[in-house]
């Protein structure tokens, strides 16, 4: 089942199953997501569900909407796309597509191998198996493409799973102490924390989740108030760590 | 010779996420000194029976070789004809018993001797070397070459580096243990400085995890090597786990001498 995560300034404030066929987004009560907030019009957008696709639409909004900080008219949500209303982010998330995704992956490289001159009129039919009128062409073309070139992408790294753990995207911001407001970014697969010789963890990135290990030193890192073991811990969006006095902030982007 | 005080070992081995079974075998053994891996093929359970009686007997003889001591005999001599009987033994039970037939492994060995390491490898499972340099560099080599078609295809130029990790014929060796009576085997003798870190590994892991992430790995886990060896386990599975997954990681702690009588061991003594 897909979900829209829903934050202002990075702060979590709900979440939402899309578990209809249409779900608008505005200012007014009536709406599926109700958003009291003057920069969000009355009736802002909607979110239609077809077969296992997601399409977000503005409806004429006064400030626009949106996605991954282009606006849209229309577009075509993929897991990780981040749809902007006002100061309210909304992130899509579909664990489903996500699978389907890496499958689709290894069977597409091949196509492409056999079939180089791919014409654009036999795109949309993969994409939702109904005969597509010109309309809808106008906008799933230049959709397809970047998809096309994230793919290429993900050949080229090692592991073809590593698309899942690529999508989304964790940081490490301090809280306190002389650093206070550093932000780390944990592109890396594997992050170290704390000092050398006195205490050390670890955050490690795999294809489900981020996780925290302690490493070396007497005493082990706080999550949220509570002291690990020797167990990883999976982090949760904005975990408060303390490690050696420092206290940080985990958080996705 | 006890060199549990100048060696750290970890190993872990695991049947990945695709094969129901492990085919490959390890053994350590940081009182004598020395680390065997081997990867064996074949069908049904010979795999394993091969890779089995490889590290069994080679571990077994050099314990027992070790044990009085090596007073003038080169250890790469040594091992390398441990090798060769084993690999007699292997060959044997591969003809004698039919459903052992076809049978073979490869294998990797590591022996700490005297301030230095002999390397002894048939095919084309591999031992890296991790080396500090300075505080914040750190060097990554593979020092064994494995012995395959898709190596030789490098060598003599067919394929480049980039492309040999795309390549589908990865994983045929033209050197392993129990096919033929007789096995050509590879030793090299370098030098063991304190701080090095060993890798010794099956092709389950060079095959899913690039160079950089392992080296990546042991340098920020590299204080925690049990830890260490876990998250390359992990990460060979992450990536798919398509083969079975074997890592060895010995740490050298300090230097170990060999003593030759009590001036040769005073002046070595000294030179620390």
């Amino acid at each position: 089942m897909a979900k829209l995560i829903i934050t202002l300034d990075g702060l979590l404030l709900s979440e939402f199953e899309l578990d209809k066929e249409r779900i608008t987004i505005g200012r007014k009560p009536e709406n599926d997501i109700p958003i009291d907030n003057l920069a969000i019009s009355g009736e802002h957008a909607a979110i239609t569900i077809f077969n296992n696709d997601a399409f977000v639409e503005d409806l004429g909004s006064t400030n626009g909407t949106l996605v991954n900080e282009q606006p849209i008219t229309k577009h075509v949500l993929h897991h990780g796309d981040e749809i902007e209303i006002g100061k309210y982010r909304l992130k899509y998330v579909n664990v489903e597509e996500l699978g389907s995704k890496i499958e689709a992956h290894e069977k597409e490289a091949h196509e492409f191998e056999k079939t180089p001159t791919l014409r654009p009129n036999q795109i949309p039919t993969t994409l939702s198996g109904e005969k597509p009128t010109s309309d809808m062409m106008a906008h799933t073309i230049p959709l397809i493409m970047p998809e096309a070139a994230r793919r290429v992408e993900t050949t080229a790294a090692f592991g073809s799973t590593s698309a899942a753990a690529a999508e989304s995207h964790a940081v490490i911001q301090i809280l306190n102490g002389q650093n206070a407001g550093k932000e780390l970014d944990l592109t890396k697969t594997l992050t170290s924390l704390g000092k050398p010789g006195v205490q050390v963890a670890v955050i490690t990135r795999r294809p489900h989740g981020y996780f925290l290990t302690h490493v070396q030193g007497d005493h082990y890192p706080i999550v949220n108030g509570q002291p690990l073991d020797a167990h990883p811990r999976q982090l949760a969006d904005h975990d408060v760590i303390e490690l050696g006095g420092v206290k940080m902030e985990f958080y996705l982007k | 010779m006890d060199l549990r005080l100048a060696l750290e070992i970890v190993s872990l081995t695991d049947s990945g996420k695709v094969r129901s079974h492990n085919e490959d075998n390890i053994t350590t053994d940081n009182q004598a000194g020395f680390a065997i891996l081997a990867d064996g093929m074949g069908g049904y359970n010979a795999g394993e029976v091969a890779s089995g009686i490889a590290v069994t007997m080679l571990a077994n003889s050099l314990k027992t070789a070790l044990s009085v001591g090596l007073p003038d005999q080169d250890p790469g001599l040594l091992v390398k004809s441990e090798i060769e009987k084993t690999n007699g033994a292997i060959y044997q039970t591969a003809q004698s018993q039919p459903q052992f037939s076809g049978m073979g492994t490869t294998l990797v060995c590591a022996l700490f001797h005297d301030n230095r390491i002999i390397v002894a490898h048939v095919g084309d499972s591999r031992l890296y070397r991790y080396r500090q340099k300075g505080t914040e560099h750190s060097l990554f080599e593979q020092i064994t070459r494995d012995h395959s078609l898709l190596q030789e295809q490098i060598d003599s130029g067919m394929i480049s580096r980039e492309d040999a990790r795309l390549s589908s014929n990865k994983n045929l060796v033209t050197r392993a243990l129990g096919v033929d009576p007789m096995v050509d085997v590879e030793v090299q003798e370098h030098e063991a400085l304190p701080g090095d870190v060993y890798l010794l590994c099956s092709d389950g892991l060079n095959d899913m995890v690039g160079d950089e992430e392992i080296q990546l790995t042991l340098s920020v886990l590299g204080t925690n090597l049990e830890l260490a060896v876990q998250r390359l386990v992990q990460m060979a599975n992450d990536n798919g786990g398509r083969d079975n997954v074997s890592v060895i990681l010995v740490r050298v702690l300090r230097h170990f001498p060999a003593r030759r009588g009590f001036f040769a061991w005073l002046s070595a003594w000294f030179k620390k």
